[in-house]
């Protein structure tokens, strides 16, 4: 599907046509997009479906085989020195020397870029303070991701490019990751970031491009492209009222009312499904053992859009 | 561009002292080992002494050798760790460049050396006295060229090998042979001509006509040769390596 991106009022990053091949297999099959100052970008897709190779052309780590990119006006790949000290990185499963400490890492950092930010601030922000003399060995896997998102800050960037960066986290830690990411963009940062979580997509997100066998298959805020591509949501209703069913199907907009028994599945737009239903019940005055919403999410876009579910 | 050089150097320093086994196998023991089989040998042979038997006149020329040739495997085996782990690739994304990087840690490699060599020296003295006449001063500023030039070996083959399990198989076929063939053991002239050829083509050659040169008192220009081409193996060496580096 071709796909025309949405030009924002600022692009600190603007990809054209980006093409990457491997051998014969093609990575990147003529991707375009921008992401806007200040806003918190995902390039969303399963595995393998060229994020992180996408993100690598345009961090400077890879040469495109064709297309044009700029960030922050430069080019990666020609202005990969000026770049450096303008944008932070943090790759997906990169590790440090294991006896490394958490200080020294970033002391380290610090001593490579003209202008860094004071070490031990950075630590209280990323709440690795009372961490700083543990070796990276012993740190735990959210630990670990924070001190690699500790790194990408040490020189103050202007873009922060952060690549699955709560893959194999648990639940908690991964808020925690969420929190920080949200934090970076409140300092006035832009955030590129890969994903294959929808719910992490979702959640942190301004805007995302579904990418699916290296191709851009849609770009948009998460709720955008959801009423896109999926304008149908369900609602089931659990009662013994007999004249329940009538009056679903009477509701404006519904299109479909399944009963299984008790239960009654209703289709409908979207937009006012679950308060037409509400409005219904309350004005048959029927009484209800149970009701449950099943809204459409970016998983389901994925699926509509690319006729495959997610694979982890 | 070596920003970043002497904090990595001092940093990766640190970072392999805390390694206790790592420590024990480079620096301390070898030096055990000497002086276990000093005093089990309990030799009392002149290490300058004409009428010496080969293997005792040449022992610091040994010694030198096989620390250099540890030196390598273990610059190789650790830029292979680097390079599995993803540390490397992180690296790349800062302004640290590949030379920086390999620098730092054959300084860390030199350092180490150095102190592994002057404790066998310290201790082996007492078992194979080198004499009052011995040219420690001239020996030690050869070993540290020679150790710098055949370090570069190790560049090449640490730039590609890309898994540390494959590491120290591939150092070890590339570097055994080339020590086999230096002279060290075997007199060059008793070799079949081919493998003359082949021995005197291989950079530990040199290396160990240097070092023994200047061990027994020989002077610095009639090894002028030996060192022009260690130079020149340093220099093509560096210049592959840069080319071939690889950072994942």
């Amino acid at each position: 599907m071709d796909v025309q991106p949405i030009v924002p009022a600022e692009p600190v990053v603007v990809v054209r046509h980006l093409r990457k091949s491997y051998g014969r297999t093609v990575a990147v099959d003529g991707v375009s997009f921008d992401v806007a100052r200040g806003e918190i970008f995902g390039l969303i897709g399963p595995n393998g479906a060229g994020k992180t190779t996408t993100m690598e052309c345009v961090e400077g780590l890879r040469a495109p085989d064709s297309g044009t990119i700029a960030v922050l006006g430069l080019d990666p790949v020609r202005d990969v020195r000026a770049l450096q000290e303008r944008i932070g990185v943090q790759l997906q499963e990169a590790q440090l020397q294991k006896r490394i400490t958490v200080r020294e890492a970033v002391d380290l950092w610090a001593a490579l870029y003209r202008a860094p930010v004071d070490g031990g601030r950075l630590l209280d922000q990323l709440g690795l303070r009372e961490r700083q003399h543990a070796r990276f060995m012993t740190l735990s896997g959210g630990q670990k991701q924070r001190l690699l998102i500790a790194l990408a800050l040490v020189n103050d960037p202007e873009v922060v490019f952060l690549d699955e960066l709560t893959t194999g986290l648990d639940p908690q830690a991964r808020r925690a990751i969420w929190d920080l990411v949200r934090g970076i963009r409140a300092r006035g940062k832009t955030v590129f970031l890969t994903t294959h979580l929808m719910e992490e997509a979702e959640r942190l997100c301004d805007r995302v491009a579904i990418i699916d066998r290296g191709r851009l298959v849609d770009l948009g805020a998460p709720a955008e492209l959801v009423r896109r591509h999926c304008p149908t949501a369900t609602v089931v209703v659990v009662t013994a009222a007999p004249e329940a069913a009538a009056a679903f199907a009477a509701i404006p907009g519904v299109t479909s009312v399944v009963q299984d028994g008790t239960t009654h599945t209703i289709r409908g737009a979207a937009g006012g499904l679950v308060t037409e239903v509400i409005r219904c019940l309350a004005g048959h005055r029927i009484d209800v053992r149970d009701v449950r919403t099943d809204l459409p999410t970016l998983e389901d876009v994925f699926l509509e859009t690319t006729g495959r579910a997610m694979r982890d | 561009m070596l920003r970043g050089l002497w904090r990595l150097t001092w940093l990766e320093l640190r970072i392999f002292l805390r390694e206790p086994l790592g420590v024990f196998g480079t620096v301390l023991a070898p030096v055990l080992v000497f002086l276990a089989l000093g005093r089990l040998l309990g030799g009392r042979v002149r290490a300058t002494d004409p009428d010496a038997a080969d293997v005792a006149r040449d022992l610091p020329v040994v010694v030198a050798m096989l620390v250099a040739v540890g030196a390598i495997l273990s610059l190789v085996a650790i830029m292979a760790i680097y390079r599995e782990g993803g540390i490397l690739k992180r690296l790349r994304a800062t302004p640290l460049r590949p030379a920086t990087i390999l620098t730092a840690h054959v300084l860390v490699k030199m350092l180490l050396s150095t102190t592994t060599l002057t404790l066998m020296a310290v201790a082996g003295r007492r078992f194979v006295p080198a004499g009052a006449e011995a040219p420690w001063l001239s020996f030690g500023v050869a070993v540290v060229f020679t150790v710098a030039c055949v370090l570069s070996i190790g560049f090449v083959i640490a730039s590609v090998v890309p898994t540390a399990r494959f590491a120290q198989p591939l150092g070890a076929l590339v570097l055994y042979p080339m020590l086999g063939l230096s002279g060290l053991f075997v007199p060059l002239d008793v070799l079949p001509p081919g493998l003359q050829f082949v021995a005197r083509a291989l950079p530990f050659t040199p290396a160990v006509s240097l070092l023994r040169g200047i061990w027994h008192g020989e002077g610095w220009a009639s090894h002028t040769g030996d060192m022009a081409v260690l130079a020149l193996v340093f220099a093509l060496c560096v210049a592959l390596a840069s080319r071939v580096f690889r950072w994942e």
